[in-house]
C-alpha cells in the first residue's frame, strides 16, 4: 500500500507554475529521491509535502488521509533542511528536545529517547554544546537526529548534504541509507546530484520544470531512460548523442543514418520507428569501444585523454560538433587531434524520438 | 614597566608600532578626554562650595578654605596665614573686611582685634567634598519620589515597548501578506513623524484617555515608537526562515516561534534597544513636562528642570542634581557594555 | 532582560495560541501586528490627522469644534515671502530664521557627525587593545539627557568656566562664547555631535565587522593599496549601514530642539532657534497659542522629512526590503 499519494498537485506563484501536475506513489519503507537540475521545483514539491508551502490544486494524502489542510506540525513528518536549520542559541540536548516538549511529552520519556537517539547518531559527548562548536558533520548528524527522535511517518531531506565536503558527503550517503535500513520509515531525499540518487535510492522521481519526467528503481532508470533528459541526466559520464534518421528496417537490423553520413546499426525489435524518422542514438560511454576507422561507427576527434590507472576516458567531439566522452578500461592514450573510430555495443543504444525527445524503446511509455 | 610599554604597544604584527598605530591611538586618546573630561569636570565641580565655583581661574580639586570655631562669633570663622608686616608667620581669623584692610583676631585671643592689610594675608585650605550640594537635595526636594518616578516610567516602558516592538518586526520581517508593505510604510512614515511635531492633538487624545498627569500618560504614548520596529526587522531579516520551518516541523506554535526562536535569537538587536529604550525614557524631557502637571509625579528630568528655575540657577546644587541624574544611566551602561559589546560582536561575527 | 520577561511571555501565549488555532494559520501576523498598530493609530496616526484639523482652523481655542475653518491660510502666512533666502522678507520671519538656522543645522552636524562617526568606527575596527573600552567612551555621551549635555557645556563655556581659564591662562583674550551668534550656533553643531556621534558609531562599526575578513585578504593578494581597499571595498560594502545611518541621523537632526534650547534658548536673539523651538513657541510657549500656525508648520516639517525619507529609503531599497 502507498503511504504517501499525490495527486495532480499543483502549486503557481500568480501566474508563474511552479509544480505543473505531480502524480506520485510512494510506498511504506521506500527510499525515494527526487533529483533534478535548480529551478526544476523539486524542494518547492517536498516542502509542500511537508505542509511548509501550500498547495495549489491537487490533494496530499498520507497513510490515506488527506493533509492539504493539515498544519506542516500535525502530519507527522520530520524533516533535514540544507542548511542543518539548528536552533543556534539552544544546546543540541535542547534542539533534540524542543520538539518533544512541543508535544507535550513527560520530561523522561523525553530524556530516554535523546539518550537512545544520541547513541545511535554517536552525538552523546555533544549533548551539551552549542551548534556553533560543531563541526559540519556533527551538525548534519544533530540535524537528522532531531527528526529521528520525533519518530516521524516520514523524514524529508532537503539537499542535506550540499553544505559537507566530497569525503564528508560518501560518509554521510552511507550513514543515512544505514539508519533507513534500520529504522525501516519512508524517507524522501531531494537532491540535484544524480550519483546520489542512484546510490540511496530505492526509487528515483527525476523532475524538471515541474513535472516529473520519470519514476522508477534507478536501475530501471539508468538503463530505460524515458526520455532524452532523463537519458542525459542520470548517469555519469553523460550519455553521448549522436543526431540522425531512420535509413532503413530491414532483416532484423536498423540503420540510421546519421548528419554526417555515418551508420550505426542496431536490432530492430528492439525499436518502435519508421523508415525516415528522425532520431537521436544515445549511447553511454561504458557501452562503447575503440576500433580502426574502417568498421567504427562513427569517428571521434580526441580531445584529451584522462587516464585514471584502471580505466580512461576519452574526450572528443563527433563530425556533428557533438561532445563524445568515451569509457575504456586499462590504460589508453590517444593523441589530442587524432581521430579514432568509435564502436558501439548495439545492445545498449537507446533512440529518441528528434522533437518530442521520447524513448522510441518498444514499451516505453 | 617595559613589560607595560611592550604591552601597551603590542599590535597584530610583530615588531614596532606603525604610524597608522600611533595615528589610532592618538585618536583614541583624544576621544577618551573630549568624551569624559567635561562629565568628570561636572563631578568634580558638583563637590564645590559655591563660593569656589566662583572663582576664576577655578581650581581642578575642590577645596574649602579651613575654618575656626571662636567663642563669642556664631558663624565659623575662616584662617589665614599672614605672609608679611606685623604678623608675618601667625595664624589669624578673619572677623571681617572693611575695604583693603581686614579685622582678625588670633584664635587663641579672642578679644584683641587685629588690622591687616589683605594683601599681608593668604587663605588656609585643605582638600575637602561639599556634600551639602547633595544632602540638599533630600531636604529640600522629595529626591527620590522623583527617582522611583522615573525608575517606573523607565522599566515599564521599556518593557511594553520592547514587547510589542519585537512582536511587529517579527510579523513584518518574516511573514508573507498583503498589506505589509503597507504596515512597513506606516511605520516608516511615522520614524519620520516626531513626537514634538503632533504635542497638541497627542495631548489632547491623551487627556481623553484619561492620562493626564498620570505616570501612565508618559509610558503608553512614548511606546508607539517605530524606531524599534524598524530596527529589530532588519536584525529579524537575517535570521535564516529555514529555523523558522525546522521549529514548525518541531510542532511549535507561531508564538513559541516568536519567543523562543525569533527573540533569543534577536537578542543582541533587542539589547542594543532595550538599552536605547532605556535611555529615552529616562532623558524623556518634553513629554512629560507636558502631561504631568502635580510635582508628585515628576521624574528626575523634570525636578531638574524645576530646580533650576526656582533656584534661578545655583550652581553648586544644579550641578549635583545634575550629577545624580546622570549616574543611574552611567550605572546601568556599565552593567550592560558587555551585553553590548557580544550583540555587536555576534551582529557582525555571524 | 530576556529572563525578566519571560514569564510575560507565558502569560500571552495562552490567549495567541487560542487565537491562532481559532483564526487557523490563515495570518498569524495580524495577530503580532495588532498591538503595535493599536498603539500606533491612536498615539501616532490619530494626532497627525488632528493636526491636520488644526492646521486648517484658526482662533487660540484647543477645542477643535470652537475654532473656525480658515483654510489654508495659516499656510500661506508661513510661506509668505519676497524672497526665501532673507527671512527678514517674509511675514513670519520667525519661521524662515527657524527653517535656515535648521538647515544650516543639519547639514553642519549630519555631515560632521557621520564623517567621525566614521573615522571613530574604522579606527575601533582596527585591531586595537581595549576595544571594548573605547567603544564605550565614545557611546557613553550618547546616554546622557538633553538636559545634561547642556549644562555640563554650559559649565564649561561659561564666562567664567574651565575654558576661558585655559584660554586665560595661555595668556590669551577670554570670551563670552553663548552671547556671540555664530559662537553660540557653533557650540551646538559640536554640543550636539559630541552626544550622539557614539551611537552612529556603533551602527557603522557593527556594518564594518560584518564585512568578511577574505574580501580585504582578495584586495591584498590583488595589490590594492590600504586607500584603493577603502575606496573600493569598504565604502561601498558600508553603503547600505551609511544610508540607514545617514535616513536616522537626518531625521533626528532636522528635530533637534532640546539640548540646544537647553543650552541656548535659542539666542542670543534667535541665532540658534530651530524649527521645532519656533513650534513649541507659537503653540504653547507663547500667548495666545497659536494652534494653527504651530500646526501648519509641523505638517511643513513632517512633510519635508517625509519626502527626504523615501528618497533615502529608495536609494537604499534593495536592503530596506530584504
Amino acid at each position: 500500500m502507498s503511504q504517501l499519494v499525490l495527486r495532480d498537485v499543483r502549486k503557481s506563484y500568480g501566474d508563474l507554475d511552479v509544480i505543473k501536475g505531480v502524480d506520485l506513489d510512494i510506498a511504506k519503507g521506500d527510499f525515494c529521491v527526487f533529483v533534478g537540475p535548480s529551478g526544476c521545483g523539486k524542494s518547492t514539491l517536498l516542502r509542500m509535502i511537508s505542509g511548509l508551502e501550500k498547495i495549489t490544486s491537487g490533494t496530499i494524502s498520507i497513510e490515506g488521509r488527506v493533509v492539504n489542510d493539515l498544519p506542516a506540525a500535525d502530519r507527522g513528518l520530520a524533516m533535514v533542511f540544507q542548511s542543518y536549520a539548528l536552533y543556534p542559541h539552544m544546546s543540541v540536548r535542547q534542539n533534540l528536545s524542543f520538539g518533544l516538549e512541543n508535544m507535550r511529552l513527560p520530561k523522561a520519556e523525553i530524556d530516554a529517547k535523546i539518550d537512545q537517539v544520541a547513541k545511535m547518531l554517536q552525538i552523546e559527548q555533544l549533548l551539551d554544546r552549542k551548534p556553533k562548536a560543531l563541526s559540519g558533520g556533527q551538525r548534519q548528524r544533530v540535524a537528522i537526529g532531531r527528526a529521528v527522535v520525533r519518530e516521524p511517518t516520514v523524514f524529508l531531506f532537503d539537499e542535506p548534504l550540499s553544505n559537507l565536503d566530497a569525503e564528508l558527503r560518501v560518509d554521510m550517503r552511507g550513514e543515512i541509507a544505514s539508519l533507513h535500513r534500520r529504522l525501516g520509515n519512508t524517507m524522501i531525499y531531494v537532491t540535484h546530484d544524480q550519483v546520489e540518487a542512484m546510490t540511496m535510492a530505492d526509487k528515483i522521481a527525476v523532475l524538471r520544470l515541474g513535472e516529473v519526467e520519470q519514476f522508477g528503481a534507478p536501475l530501471e532508470i539508468y538503463n530505460n531512460p524515458c526520455n532524452i533528459f532523463v537519458a542525459g541526466f542520470i548517469g555519469s559520464p553523460r550519455m553521448n548523442f549522436v543526431e540522425g534518421r531512420v535509413d532503413s528496417i530491414a532483416d532484423g537490423t536498423l540503420t540510421v543514418l546519421t548528419t554526417t553520413d555515418e551508420r550505426i546499426t542496431m536490432a530492430a525489435d528492439r525499436f518502435d520507428t519508421n523508415v525516415g524518422e528522425g532520431v537521436t542514438v544515445g549511447i553511454r560511454p561504458n557501452h562503447m569501444s575503440v576500433t580502426d576507422l574502417a568498421t567504427a561507427d562513427f569517428k571521434v576527434n580526441v580531445r584529451d585523454t584522462e587516464q585514471l590507472g584502471g580505466e580512461s576516458f576519452v574526450y572528443g567531439k563527433t563530425g556533428q560538433g557533438a561532445a563524445i566522452t568515451v569509457h575504456l578500461s586499462g590504460q589508453t592514450r590517444f593523441e589530442p587531434g587524432s581521430e579514432i573510430g568509435a564502436k558501439l555495443d548495439s545492445e545498449h543504444i537507446h533512440l529518441f524520438a528528434t522533437g518530442t525527445g521520447l524513448s522510441l524503446r518498444k514499451g516505453a511509455v | 614597566m617595559a613589560n607595560v610599554i611592550s604591552f601597551l604597544t603590542r599590535t597584530r604584527g610583530i615588531g614596532k608600532l606603525h604610524w597608522t598605530d600611533w595615528l589610532t591611538y592618538g585618536y583614541l586618546f583624544l576621544g577618551v578626554l573630549l568624551m569624559f573630561l567635561p562629565v568628570i569636570w561636572l563631578g568634580l565641580s558638583s563637590f564645590k562650595t559655591e563660593a569656589e565655583l566662583e572663582r576664576f581661574p577655578p581650581r581642578i580639586i575642590p577645596m574649602q578654605q579651613e575654618t575656626i570655631i571662636v567663642e563669642g562669633y556664631d558663624e565659623p570663622l575662616p584662617l589665614y596665614e599672614i605672609v608679611s608686616g606685623e604678623f608675618e608667620g601667625e595664624t589669624l581669623a578673619q572677623i571681617r573686611r572693611v575695604g583693603l584692610v581686614a579685622q582678625m583676631i588670633r584664635p587663641d585671643n579672642p578679644d584683641e582685634r587685629l588690622k591687616v592689610d589683605i594683601n599681608d594675608r593668604q587663605a588656609i585650605e585643605k582638600f575637602a567634598l561639599a556634600t551639602e550640594n547633595y544632602s540638599e537635595l533630600f531636604d529640600r526636594f522629595n529626591f527620590f519620589k522623583f527617582f522611583w518616578n522615573s525608575v517606573f516610567i523607565t522599566s515599564v516602558a521599556t518593557m511594553i515597548m520592547l514587547t510589542v516592538n519585537s512582536m511587529a518586526a517579527f510579523a513584518l520581517s518574516k511573514y508573507q501578506f498583503t498589506g505589509r508593505m503597507v504596515v512597513l510604510g506606516l511605520v516608516i512614515g511615522t520614524l519620520m513623524i516626531p513626537q514634538t511635531v503632533v504635542l497638541v492633538p497627542l495631548f489632547l487624545i491623551t487627556k481623553e484617555l484619561n492620562m493626564a498627569d498620570s505616570l501612565w500618560g508618559v509610558i503608553i504614548p512614548g511606546a508607539a515608537t517605530p524606531t524599534g520596529v524598524f530596527l529589530l526587522r532588519q536584525y529579524m531579516l537575517t535570521i535564516p526562515d529555514e529555523i523558522l520551518d525546522a521549529a514548525r516541523m518541531d510542532k511549535a506554535s507561531e508564538w513559541k516561534i516568536f519567543w523562543r526562536i525569533i527573540v533569543p535569537l534577536s537578542a543582541p538587536a533587542i539589547a542594543v534597544l532595550a538599552i536605547l529604550a532605556i535611555m529615552w525614557r529616562w532623558n524623556d524631557f518634553l513629554w512629560p513636562l507636558i502631561v504631568l502637571s502635580s510635582n508628585d509625579n515628576f521624574t528626575l528630568q523634570l525636578a531638574l528642570n524645576s530646580f533650576q528655575g526656582e533656584m534661578n540657577t545655583q550652581w553648586s546644587n544644579l550641578l549635583a542634581m545634575t550629577m545624580l541624574v546622570l549616574l543611574p544611566i552611567a550605572c546601568v551602561f556599565v552593567f550592560l557594555q558587555k551585553y553590548i559589546a557580544t550583540g555587536i560582536a555576534s551582529t557582525g561575527g555571524k | 532582560m530576556l529572563a525578566i520577561l519571560t514569564p510575560l511571555m507565558r502569560v500571552i501565549e495562552i490567549p495567541m495560541t487560542f487565537l491562532e488555532k481559532r483564526l487557523g494559520m490563515k495570518n498569524p501576523a495580524w495577530l503580532f501586528l495588532l498591538p503595535n498598530l493599536l498603539l500606533f493609530g491612536i498615539f501616532a496616526l490619530l494626532p497627525v490627522a488632528l493636526n491636520l484639523a488644526y492646521a486648517v482652523t484658526g482662533s487660540d481655542a484647543i477645542l477643535l469644534a470652537d475654532r473656525p475653518y480658515v483654510g489654508g491660510d495659516n499656510f500661506s502666512a508661513l510661506l509668505q515671502c519676497d524672497s526665501y533666502l532673507d527671512p527678514n522678507s517674509c511675514k513670519d520671519d520667525l519661521f524662515w530664521r527657524a527653517v535656515h538656522n535648521t538647515l544650516l543645522f543639519v547639514v553642519l552636524q549630519v555631515g560632521l557627525m557621520v564623517t567621525f562617526s566614521l573615522c571613530t568606527a574604522l579606527i575601533l575596527n582596527r585591531d586595537i587593545r581595549a576595544r571594548g573600552f573605547f567603544r564605550a567612551v565614545f557611546f557613553f555621551p550618547v546616554l546622557l539627557s538633553p538636559v545634561v549635555v547642556a549644562l555640563i557645556w554650559k559649565w564649561i563655556l561659561q564666562r567664567e568656566g574651565i575654558l576661558n581659564a585655559w584660554i586665560d591662562g595661555m595668556g590669551w583674550q577670554t570670551f563670552n562664547w553663548l552671547l556671540d551668534r555664530n559662537w553660540a550656533f557653533g557650540w551646538s553643531v559640536f554640543l550636539s555631535i559630541w552626544a550622539h556621534m557614539g551611537f552612529y558609531t556603533l551602527i557603522l562599526l557593527a556594518g564594518l565587522q560584518a564585512i568578511p575578513r577574505d574580501v580585504y585578504e582578495a584586495a591584498k593578494m590583488d595589490r590594492a593599496t590600504p586607500w584603493r581597499a577603502f575606496r573600493r571595498i569598504t565604502l561601498p560594502l558600508l553603503m547600505p549601514t551609511m544610508l540607514v545611518v545617514l535616513v536616522l541621523a537626518t531625521i533626528k537632526g532636522v528635530q533637534t530642539f532640546e539640548e540646544v534650547y537647553a543650552f541656548t534658548g535659542g539666542g542670543p536673539g534667535t541665532a540658534t532657534t530651530m524649527i521645532i523651538q519656533y513650534i513649541y513657541e507659537t503653540g504653547f510657549a507663547g500667548a495666545p497659542r497659536l494652534f494653527g500656525p504651530a500646526s501648519a508648520a509641523s505638517l511643513l516639517l513632517a512633510a519635508v522629512l517625509v519626502v527626504l525619507t523615501v528618497v533615502q529609503l529608495w536609494l537604499n531599497r534593495n536592503n530596506v526590503d530584504g
